[in-house]
C-alpha cells in the first residue's frame, strides 16, 4: 500500500505529513510523560524484528501464493499505540529511505494509511476492548484469552487495511492524478485488501498467539480484564463492532454504488500489486483548479507558431507542442553530454592517480 | 538470492555509496535534505499535461549523479522493482483521456498519452532524488539533519536505532529461513504450523535481548540522550548550492525552458 511521490499533489502531501506529525508529536510527548526511555531500545528491536518479519513469507495453505505480516496491529498489540506508531513510522522511514518503497514525499501519507489505523484505531476500537472484555469467558481464561487474540488480530488488520485502502484512494482523488473514476478504483481497492487483511490477520494473530503462550505479560492488556473488572461488555464489543462494520460497509458500497463498470479495471489491473495499476479521478467531475493551466493555455495559444499542428479543443492542454518536444530533444541531449563529461573527467582522474 | 539476502547487501551497497567521497558526499546533510525535497515538490507540481516542462528537471539528478560518481545503473537496478510499478500507474491514462492534443503528421497524440509519460517520469525523477540523497548522505548525518530540523529526539534514536538492528534481524532471519528449507525441500513459504512459533521465537529472544541492551547502554552512560555525527556548521558554499538549486527549481516550473529552447530553433 505504499504510495509513491507521483501520486500525490503536493497539497495532499503536505496536509498527511501536518497530521502525521501531529501525532508524532503527541506519542513523543506522551511517552515521554510516561519516562518510558527504557522503551527506546526494545521499540527498535521490534521494528527491526517487524521489518525483517515482514519479508518472511508465509505459506497460505490450499493456494499457491503467500502472505505477510501486519507491522501495524502486532507493534501496537506489543508495545503499545504510541509506541507502535513512532516504530512504524520509523520502519517506513527506512523503507522510503533505503529500499525505495513509497515516495519521500508521500511519506506523511504512507505513515498515516498504514500506521494510525493499524496503531490508533486497531488498538483502541479493536485490540484494547476485545482483551478488556469479559467475552468468551465460558471456556476458560486461556481459551477465552486466545480465541480473543484472533478475533482481535484478524478484526483488527481487515479494518486497518481497509481504512488504509480508503485512504489512499481519497488521497489520490483529492490529488487528482489519473483518470480512473472514484467509484471503479474503491470498489477494486477495498475488496482486494480485504482479502489481504485476512490473510495477514490471520498471520498475526499466529505470532501473537505464540508470544501469549510462552510469555502473556508481553502482551498489552492481557491482565487487564482483572484491573478493569470487565470493563467492556460483551454488549458494548458488539455495539463497537456494529459501528465498525458499519464503517467499513458504508465505505464498500459507496464504492459499489459509484461503480457501473468494474470491467475496464479487470482489463489492467493487477491483483498483486493492486491499486498501483489504474488510479485517479475525473478531474471534470471533482473540480480540481484548473486557472494556471488555463492562463497556461492561453499563453501557449498566443505563442504557437504552426498552424499545422494546432492544439485541438481543449481547455487543459498545455505544454506539449512541437517546440517542447523539439526542446526537450535538446534538453536529452544536454543530459547526455554531462554524463559524457562526467566520465571523462573522472577518467582523467583515474589517469592522473596511477 | 531471496529477499531477505537482497535486503541486507542493499543495505551494504548503501551504506558504501555514502561512504565515497565528493563534492556532493561534502555538502551539508540538512542542505542536501531541503534541496531533494524542493526538487520533489517542484516535479510534482508540474501540470499532467506539462511534459515539455518537467524535462528539464532530468538535469539535476544527472548533474548530481555525476557529480558525486555514483552510476546511474546502480539507482535503476536499486529501482527495478518499483519503477514499474510507478510506471503502471497511469497505463490507463491513454484508454481513459482521449482528448487529441496535438497532430503530428498521421499520429495523433492524446491527453492520456501526455499524462501517461508525464506520470512516470514524475515517478522516476522523485526515486531518483531520493536514491541520491541516500547515496551520498550516511545515515548518521542524515539524523544529525533532522535533529537540526527538530524532529523530536526520540523519533531521531529510534530512527539509527532501529537501522543498526535492521542489518542484525535481517541475518538473524536469514539464517533461520535457509534453516527452514533445507529442512523442507520444495516448499514455498513458512508452513502453517510454524507461522506463530517461527517469527515468534525470535520474537522472544529479541525482546530479551533488547533488555540487556537498555541495561547496557544505561552502564554505558545513557540517560536518554543520543550523540549524531559531528556535522560541520553549514559553510558559504552550502548555502550557495540550496539558492542556486531553489533559484533553478523556480525557474524550471515558471518558464517552460524546453519550449523556449525548441522555439528558438523551430522560428
Amino acid at each position: 500500500m505504499h504510495m509513491a511521490d507521483a501520486l500525490l499533489a503536493p497539497a495532499v502531501a503536505a496536509t498527511m505529513y501536518a497530521a502525521s506529525a501531529v501525532t508524532v508529536g503527541t506519542c513523543v510527548k506522551s511517552l515521554k510523560k510516561e519516562e518510558n526511555m527504557e522503551k527506546l531500545p526494545t521499540m527498535a528491536v521490534a521494528s527491526a524484528l517487524v521489518f525483517a518479519g515482514q519479508m518472511i513469507n508465509y505459506t497460505i495453505p490450499g493456494t499457491g501464493s503467500s502472505g505477510h505480516l501486519c507491522g501495524g496491529m502486532m507493534l501496537s498489540a506489543l508495545l503499545g499505540p504510541q509506541a507502535g506508531f513512532l516504530s512504524m513510522v520509523v520502519i517506513l522511514t527506512i523503507q522510503c529511505l533505503f529500499f525505495a518503497d513509497g515516495g519521500l514525499m508521500a511519506l506523511g501519507a504512507n505513515c498515516w494509511n498504514m500506521a494510525f489505523y493499524g496503531c490508533f484505531v486497531g488498538y483502541y476500537l479493536l485490540w484494547r476492548p476485545i482483551m478488556r472484555s469479559s467475552l468468551f469467558a465460558k471456556l476458560g481464561s486461556k481459551a477465552a484469552g486466545r480465541v480473543k487474540i484472533m478475533l482481535a488480530s484478524v478484526l483488527g488488520c481487515v479494518l486497518t487495511l481497509q481504512l488504509g485502502a480508503f485512504s489512499v484512494v481519497l488521497e489520490t482523488a483529492a490529488s487528482g492524478i489519473t483518470e480512473l473514476p472514484f467509484g471503479v478504483f474503491v470498489g477494486i481497492m477495498q475488496p482486494i485488501h480485504l482479502a489481504i487483511g485476512l490473510v495477514e490477520g490471520l498471520i498475526t494473530s499466529a505470532v501473537l498467539l505464540f508470544v501469549y503462550e510462552a510469555r502473556p505479560e508481553l502482551l498489552m492488556d492481557m491482565n487487564a480484564q482483572n484491573a478493569s473488572g470487565g470493563r467492556f461488555s460483551l454488549k458494548a464489543t458488539i455495539v463497537i463492532l456494529a459501528v465498525v462494520t458499519a464503517l467499513v460497509g458504508g465505505a464498500l458500497s459507496l464504492g459499489a454504488s459509484g461503480n457501473p463498470d468494474g470491467l475496464e479495471w479487470s482489463l489492467f489491473g493487477n491483483a498483486e500489486s493492486g491499486y498501483s495499476e489504474n488510479m485517479g479521478l475525473d478531474e471534470e467531475h471533482y473540480g480540481i483548479a484548473s486557472g494556471a493551466a488555463d492562463a497556461a493555455a492561453a499563453i501557449q495559444e498566443k505563442t504557437a507558431f504552426l498552424p499545422d499542428y494546432a492544439f485541438a479543443d481543449s481547455d487543459s492542454a498545455v505544454g506539449t507542442s512541437v517546440s517542447g518536444l523539439i526542446g526537450s530533444g535538446i534538453v536529452a541531449g544536454v543530459a547526455v553530454l554531462v554524463c559524457m563529461a562526467g566520465g571523462f573527467f573522472r577518467k582523467k582522474k583515474v589517469a592522473a592517480k596511477a | 538470492m531471496d529477499q531477505l539476502s537482497q535486503a541486507q547487501s542493499e543495505l551494504r551497497e548503501m551504506d558504501a555509496l555514502a561512504g565515497m567521497d565528493s563534492p556532493v558526499h561534502r555538502l551539508h546533510p540538512l542542505c542536501k535534505l531541503l534541496v531533494t525535497v524542493g526538487y520533489i515538490v517542484t516535479v510534482v507540481s508540474f501540470s499532467k499535461y506539462d511534459f515539455s516542462g518537467l524535462v528539464v528537471m532530468v538535469l539535476y539528478p544527472v548533474l548530481l549523479f555525476q557529480t558525486a560518481g555514483i552510476p546511474v545503473r546502480l539507482c535503476f537496478y536499486k529501482l527495478r522493482i518499483v519503477l514499474p510499478l510507478v510506471c503502471a500507474v497511469g497505463l490507463a491514462n491513454p484508454f481513459l483521456d482521449r482528448i487529441p492534443l496535438l497532430r503530428l503528421g498521421g499520429l495523433t497524440i492524446t491527453g492520456g498519452m501526455v499524462s501517461m509519460v508525464t506520470l512516470m517520469l514524475k515517478g522516476c525523477f522523485s526515486l531518483m532524488a531520493s536514491f541520491l540523497l541516500i547515496a551520498t548522505t550516511s545515515i548518521d548525518s542524515l539524523c544529525a539533519a533532522l535533529r537540526k530540523l527538530h524532529v523530536p529526539e526520540m523519533l531521531v534514536t529510534l530512527l539509527l536505532l532501529t537501522y543498526r538492528y535492521i542489518g542484525v534481524m535481517l541475518e538473524q532471519v536469514a539464517v533461520m529461513t535457509q534453516a527452514y528449507k533445507l529442512r523442507a525441500p520444495g516448499q514455498k513459504g513458512i508452513h502453517i504450523s510454524a507461522w506463530g512459533s517461527f517469527l515468534g521465537q525470535l520474537l522472544l529472544r529479541s525482546m530479551d535481548r533488547a533488555e540487556e541492551l537498555y541495561n547496557s547502554m544505561r552502564l554505558q552512560g545513557f540517560r536518554g540522550d543520543f550523540f549524531y555525527a559531528d556535522v560541520p556548521a553549514c559553510t558559504g558554499a552550502d548555502v550557495g548550492y540550496v539558492l542556486a538549486c531553489a533559484a533553478a527549481f523556480v525557474c524550471a516550473r515558471a518558464v517552460n525552458l524546453p519550449a523556449l529552447l525548441g522555439s528558438l530553433v523551430v522560428r
